[in-house]
């Protein structure tokens, strides 16, 4: 039985199994319909997630399957101070498959251990969301054809931002893969990235605070959320503030070939006249993320693929 | 005991002055029947300062507890008033239930019942962190 709760679960090969799986799911959805007829899938969200729920949701009904769970720690047993072990337990007589989102670091791996059915990190505080990741490099396969040889450009709070440390940890291991971070100094990536993924691997990097300064080097642009409460100082923020959205005006310094990628939800660090401009994928990468979800669950399942 | 002669025991030897109640808390040498002396800040001609800990009558301690403090430690048991054996130390892979996580985001902040454990992640330069949270631990 395997658990997704690192990015670096995933080997290099697997990961590649499991987006070629993606890509036939894609390709032929109508053939995947009933590969997962009579499985379950739990849903536990001990903090509100819509698009990430909804997405696993879907990927499991497309298999056939059926879903269960809660939907924030108020509707579960969590408020009764009912432990992560003992509540993934009892889950585990419910269900063939778990995905957990929980605000503290870790929860999906203690899940993991007391677990009697295969558990995806669903997001864990500010630490991880390795399916997220799957979303994006999805997405970048698919739009740019490779993974490696890239220049991928992350931008806004890193530091928090368990999506982009996701994305750094898996996207490390590929070969000419270069990353220039663009943040407030306050909100730089977390030491654990920083020294054991890019600089034990030695793998390039450059730390920035402009957007605008490197747009037209990258070949993917990776955009978070920049929250306000994180800065430090609100001299720092009214001096930043404004690097880190993207507009049209940046847009126009990058490259034809670039894409924009969100995890969303945006709130206003994209302007919507991007929307319209053919870079920007993060739509596209929602669409991406139901079919490597739908994937992911096979796999985990050990369902086996039709045959074409 | 008498401090200078320790019949059958161990000494634990060049330990960093002013980190041998440290070592003393994380060996849990205060659940301990046997008599237990700590000098302080005895002389070295390598270290200038040091601490030493002797245990009476006890062969056998945790060595990885030993190893994740301090490398340089030296561990000597004897037995007869002779030194019968030098132990040596190595960082441990993983510690478990000797040090906890102090990051307030880390799920062991609030989940009871799970073991502490520490993974050592650069060996180069003793870097040890939590295995939920990727945390570093922080000596002080
Ligand atoms: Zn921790």
């Amino acid at each position: 039985m395997k658990h997704i709760i690192d990015p670096l679960d995933l080997s290099v090969e697997e990961l590649d199994s499991y987006l070629d799986l993606a890509d036939r799911i894609y390709a032929n959805p109508e053939k995947y319909a009933h590969v997962c007829d009579g499985k379950k899938l739990a849903t536990l969200f001990y903090e509100p997630s819509t698009r990430t729920r909804l997405s696993f949701e879907a990927a499991m009904l497309n298999l056939g399957g059926s879903v269960l769970g809660f939907s924030s720690a108020e509707n579960s047993s969590a408020t009764k101070g009912e432990s992560v072990a003992d509540t993934i337990r009892v889950v585990s007589n419910f269900a063939d498959i778990c995905a957990i989102r929980h605000p503290k670091e870790g929860a999906p791996m203690v899940a993991a251990q007391y677990s009697q059915i295969p558990v995806v990190n669903a997001g864990d505080g500010g630490h991880q969301h390795p399916t997220q990741t799957l979303t994006d490099i999805m997405t970048i396969r698919a739009l740019k054809g490779r993974l490696g040889n890239l220049t991928i450009g992350l931008c806004g709070d890193l530091k928090f931002g368990r999506t982009a440390h996701s994305l750094i940890t898996t996207l490390a291991r590929y070969a000419g893969i270069k990353f220039i971070l663009i943040s407030p100094p306050e909100l730089e990536i977390p030491d654990y990235i920083r020294d054991n993924t890019l600089i034990q691997k030695k793998i390039p990097f450059q730390e920035v605070e402009r957007l605008e300064d490197v747009i037209g080097n990258l070949d993917v642009l990776y955009m978070t959320r920049v929250q306000k409460e994180r800065f430090f100082n609100e001299e720092d923020y009214v001096r930043l503030k404004d690097s880190y959205i993207l507009d049209m005006e940046k847009m126009s310094l990058a490259k034809d070939d670039m894409i924009v990628l969100h995890p969303l939800p945006r709130v206003n660090e994209i302007a919507v006249e991007v929307d319209n401009d053919p870079r920007a994928a993060y739509f596209k990468q929602v669409q991406y993320g139901v079919y490597i979800r739908m994937a992911l669950i096979m796999k985990l399942l050990e369902v086996n693929d039709i045959e074409c | 005991m008498n401090v200078d002669s320790l019949k059958r025991g161990i000494v634990i030897d060049h330990i960093k002055a002013g980190s041998c109640m440290d070592i003393y808390k994380y060996l849990e040498l205060d659940k301990l029947d046997c008599s237990v002396a700590i000098i302080k800040n005895a002389k070295s001609n390598a270290m200038g300062k040091k601490d030493i800990i002797k245990v009476e009558g006890l062969l056998d301690i945790d060595l990885d507890v030993l190893g994740f403090i301090d490398c340089n430690i030296t561990v000597n048991v004897i037995d007869d008033g002779k030194i019968i054996e030098k132990k040596k130390l190595t960082m441990p892979e993983t510690i478990r239930n000797v040090v906890s996580c102090k990051n307030p985001r880390c799920i062991t902040s609030i989940e009871h019942g799970i073991d502490q454990i520490f993974k050592l992640s650069d060996p180069e330069n003793h870097v040890y962190r939590c295995a939920y949270c990727e945390q570093k631990y922080e000596k002080k």
